[in-house]
């Protein structure tokens, strides 16, 4: 059992505040990704739960147990970097076997437990390399199975794929979330890239200038954000937003048509919904169109309305041609509501 | 152990071995020159410079640096731009033109004496090809020229290594993406050293100099070796003052104006070869 | 302006450019053997005399090529107290090279891997070493010593030497600690390893070559300092102080394979640190 809980994290480096008071709870056997830009804090809480960073404020606790204060290497977990830190002076069975080596195994047992992360990592043949030798997708897969090989609780990812191409990256994706789930550990993964967090996560914590904005499913995140910024962030292309102005009791004016939303009147409200979730019809929203852009799949389609951006994903079949006006009915369900003032989400 | 505290614990040693052999003996060597037995006084500089010997061996310290120090500069441009072009062979030809920044100054004195001295390898080649029919002393006080340019000789063959191996360092920064740029835009090889090489490398050349002109106010041995005291220089004298003299005050009184004269020198390098903040890479 | 007309004797001009090209070429070749020449040939020199009789030695013309007669070596070997000072040599430059490893591997490791208040003055106290005539400090050693009774002892020279060697050795050092990405180390912790045992298993292996390097270099540091040596030993002679002593003296066979002596360990140095030459001082200098 090795639940995470984070209580109270903040992290200030001089005058920089990091991490704005982090609360949340991962689960046994969860995989939870951490997703952001760069520099909203995702990579320095995840370097607070490994032991590489002190929190300024705040407990951190693996299995029941409080670990801020120890080393990272009474926490046990285990790390996957960025750039692999695949050791260059030992070869790829000493470096999977360095850690197992450290706790002063007995030699057939590391080489027994090398031989089987090797296996499940499809490396057996590297073994007597030097991290010289291989490729980076191959240093990635060594600095994998090392983390494995430990047999952690809960081992931590900074952004593991974000240096292979992207068909590796696109193939590594799928192995790592199997590799993982058979091996029953709690999994921490920090990414910027929103299909690997989608593909991959249990749940996601998007996080924004050092806060946690929302942490869902995946699917929940992509519908029903709880914010502004996890709406723009989240998709692509993003979600699109539209002002609307009350119009009595559940009604609101968005580009000059009423539509029904939210209970009570007053102060006025963001219309989102998303580009794929609108079809074109015979009433709707009226938009101009700027640019075509023909993906194969789909029609991304730029538009005008009501002097705001507003984009759409149509059928590839369609024919639409720049300065035509394009009528789009927002499917209901999908659409949602944002208070400006607040930027997050209302019911 | 408190990660805030491990960096301390580590430059501990080197802050307190420079305090107690660098900082310390500074202020007593300062101490020293600005006192005799009678307490504080400025005796001691007027000694020294009052001596006859003095302003001849700041002529000929003065004068050495002056003559070395701009062919110095020139010939390890010269070297480096060669060797950053070499294709084959760079490594032994680097190799073995940075051999003399191994040689200690006192050595390459030797090794230049074994060329000079009345029976040495110059006479034998002048003797070889008929210009001199027997050995001529040529490190006399009858020489002074012939002196000087050994001396010369000497200090540019040990200590051009050390600011061209400083050089080639400072190109090897260098993005060579300037020089494709600037040779699309058609700048012909001198066009580019003058334009790239040069503005770019100025934090090289401040290191190169300041260290190779605090070297040349340092010189010694080579001149002990080629000249002895048919030509003083202040680093000969400071010795002599030590050694021959037994005048601490007076040896102490000179480090300090070759200590002056060194910084004098740093700063007006990097002064004319400052480069403005917003102008680095 | 009219549209350049093709010129139809291309050929002809591209004739005498390649010439240019090839003399260009030629002229930069005889330069480099020339500059190799101009640093080994005063070497070889010394050579022939130091591998001569010592009746050629002093004899006139010079032959050019050396006898490889050992009679000046071993005249050398012979000469009253010059094996002790070669001994001397070899042990203050080996006190120097251990210590200087030491004391400022540490501090070019902290420098490399923490910032931390204070950083920038002890960059400045270093930096500050270096823009120092620093054998002028044996001046006031000299007497410092005999207070703590370290005159004239091979320890007391090893201790200028080492201050000497110190700032080359803490930037050194902290350049090839730049160079080994901090992630190993942390990688390195999250596999059951203290911050000592990580630098023990995995940065210490990977430095080593770099760190002979920077100690060979501390060690000719000492071995080639003069000024220093000869205020600070009277019995004690290291070679350098011995031989600028018998400067005055006759006889030259002794002068040069002395000489020779002291060039042999400068040639070695350099061959072995040459990897290392340029970026430590690319680095360093910065």
């Amino acid at each position: 059992m090795a639940e995470i809980q984070i209580k109270n994290v903040a992290k200030r480096f001089g005058a920089y505040q990091a991490l704005h008071n982090i609360n949340l709870t991962i689960a046994d056997q969860e995989f939870m990704v951490l997703l952001g830009a760069s520099g909203c804090g995702k990579t320095t809480l995840l370097r607070i739960i490994c032991g590489l960073e002190t929190a300024t404020e705040g407990e951190v606790w693996i299995g029941g147990r409080r670990v801020d204060h120890l080393a990272p290497k009474d926490r046990g977990i285990a790390m996957v970097f960025q750039n692999y830190a695949v050791f260059p002076h030992l070869t790829v069975f000493e470096n999977i076997g360095f850690g197992l080596r450290m706790q002063k195994l007995p030699d057939d047992e590391v080489k027994r437990r090398v031989e089987r992360v090797a296996g499940l990592m499809h490396i057996e043949m590297l073994l007597k390399r030097y991290s010289g030798e291989l490729s980076g997708g191959q240093r990635q897969r060594v600095a994998v199975a090392r983390a494995l090989a430990m047999e952690p609780d809960v081992i931590l990812m900074d952004e593991p794929l974000s240096n292979l191409d992207a068909l590796l990256r696109m193939e590594m994706r799928a192995e790592l979330k199997g590799v993982l789930a058979e091996s029953k550990t709690t999994a921490v993964y920090v990414t910027h890239d929103q299909v690997e967090a989608m593909s991959m996560a249990d749940r996601i914590s998007v996080m924004h200038q050092g806060k946690i904005v929302q942490a869902a499913s995946p699917i929940e995140v992509y519908r029903n954000p709880a914010a502004e910024f996890v709406a723009s962030f989240i998709g692509n292309p993003p979600m699109n937003f539209l002002q609307a102005t009350s119009a009595g009791d559940g009604k609101w004016t968005v580009a000059g048509r009423v539509v029904d939303g939210p209970k009570g009147a007053g102060k006025p409200l963001q219309f989102a919904i998303r580009p794929e979730d609108m079809q074109p019809a015979n009433e709707g929203l009226k938009a101009r169109v700027r640019i075509v852009e023909p993906l194969g799949a789909h029609l991304l389609v730029t538009c005008d309305v009501d002097g705001a951006m507003f984009r759409a994903v149509l059928d590839s079949d369609m024919v639409v041609k720049p300065g035509e006006i394009l009528t789009l009915a927002p499917q209901p369900d999908r659409v949602r509501w944002f208070d400006p003032e607040t930027t997050l989400a209302v019911a | 152990m408190n990660a805030r505290l491990l960096p301390y614990v580590l430059i501990l040693p080197v802050t307190l071995f420079l305090c107690l052999f660098f900082l310390y003996p500074f202020v007593l060597v300062a101490k020293q020159a600005f006192t005799t037995g009678a307490g504080a006084t400025l005796d001691n500089f007027r000694e020294v410079v009052s001596y006859w010997k003095f302003p001849i061996s700041l002529r000929n310290t003065l004068l050495l640096a002056v003559a070395v120090v701009p062919i110095q500069l020139a010939l390890s441009l010269l070297m480096a731009t060669m060797v950053t072009r070499m294709e084959k062979g760079r490594d032994m030809v680097l190799y073995i033109w940075t051999i003399p920044l191994g040689i200690s100054d006192l050595a390459a004195g030797l090794i230049w004496l074994a060329i000079f001295e009345q029976s040495g390898f110059l006479n034998s080649m002048l003797h070889g090809v008929g210009i001199v029919d027997k050995p001529v002393n040529l490190l006399t006080f009858q020489n002074p020229g012939i002196v000087f340019v050994a001396i010369m000789l000497a200090e540019i063959w040990r200590a051009t290594a050390i600011m061209l191996v400083i050089l080639v360092a400072g190109i090897g920064l260098i993005p060579k993406e300037y020089y494709e740029a600037a040779e699309v835009f058609g700048a012909s090889p001198w066009k580019r050293f003058l334009r790239i090489t040069l503005p770019m490398l100025r934090p090289s050349l401040q290191t190169a100099l300041v260290l190779r002109v605090i070297m040349a106010f340092e010189v010694f041995a080579v001149v002990a070796a080629l000249g002895g005291t048919l030509f003083p220089v202040l680093m000969g004298e400071t010795y002599a003052y030590q050694f021959d003299l037994l005048n601490s005050g007076a040896a102490a009184a000179m480090a300090l104006i070759i200590l002056a004269i060194s910084i004098a020198a740093t700063l007006v390098i990097l002064r004319a070869l400052r480069v403005p903040k917003r102008a680095t890479i | 302006m009219a549209a350049p007309v093709p010129h139809p004797d291309k050929e002809p001009d591209a004739a005498p450019a390649a010439s240019t090209r090839s003399a260009g070429r030629l002229l930069y070749l005889a330069g480099v053997i020339l500059l190799c020449a101009w640093v080994l040939v005063p070497i070889y020199f010394l050579m022939i005399n130091t591998l001569s009789a010592p009746e050629t030695v002093n004899s006139f013309p010079k032959p050019f090529f050396p006898e490889f007669d050992l009679g000046s070596l071993q005249f050398f070997a012979g000469f009253a107290g010059m094996l002790a000072a070669l001994k001397n040599s070899i042990l203050v430059a080996a006190l120097t090279m251990i210590m200087s490893i030491a004391i400022g591997s540490p501090a070019g490791y902290a420098l490399s891997r923490f910032d931390f208040p204070g950083k920038e003055l002890f960059r400045l106290l270093i930096l500050l070493t270096r823009a120092f005539p620093l054998p002028l400090l044996a001046l006031p050693l000299a007497v410092m010593f005999i207070q703590t009774g370290l005159d004239d002892t091979q320890f007391g020279l090893a201790l200028v030497h080492t201050t000497l060697a110190l700032p080359f050795a803490v930037l050194i050092t902290f350049s090839l600690f730049s160079g080994i990405p901090i992630e190993l180390e942390e990688a390195a912790w999250t596999l059951g390893c203290t911050r000592l045992t990580a630098f023990t298993k995995v940065v210490l292996p990977l430095i080593l070559p770099g760190i002979t390097a920077s100690a060979i270099f501390a060690f000719v540091i000492s071995w080639n300092e003069v000024f220093a040596a000869a205020v600070l030993t009277i019995e004690n002679r290291t070679l350098t102080a011995f031989l600028l002593q018998s400067l005055d003296t006759p006889p030259l066979h002794l002068k040069f394979a002395g000489g020779f002596i002291l060039v042999v360990p400068a040639l070695i140095f350099i061959f072995a640190v040459r990897k290392y030459l340029f970026a430590m001082w690319g680095i360093a200098n910065r």
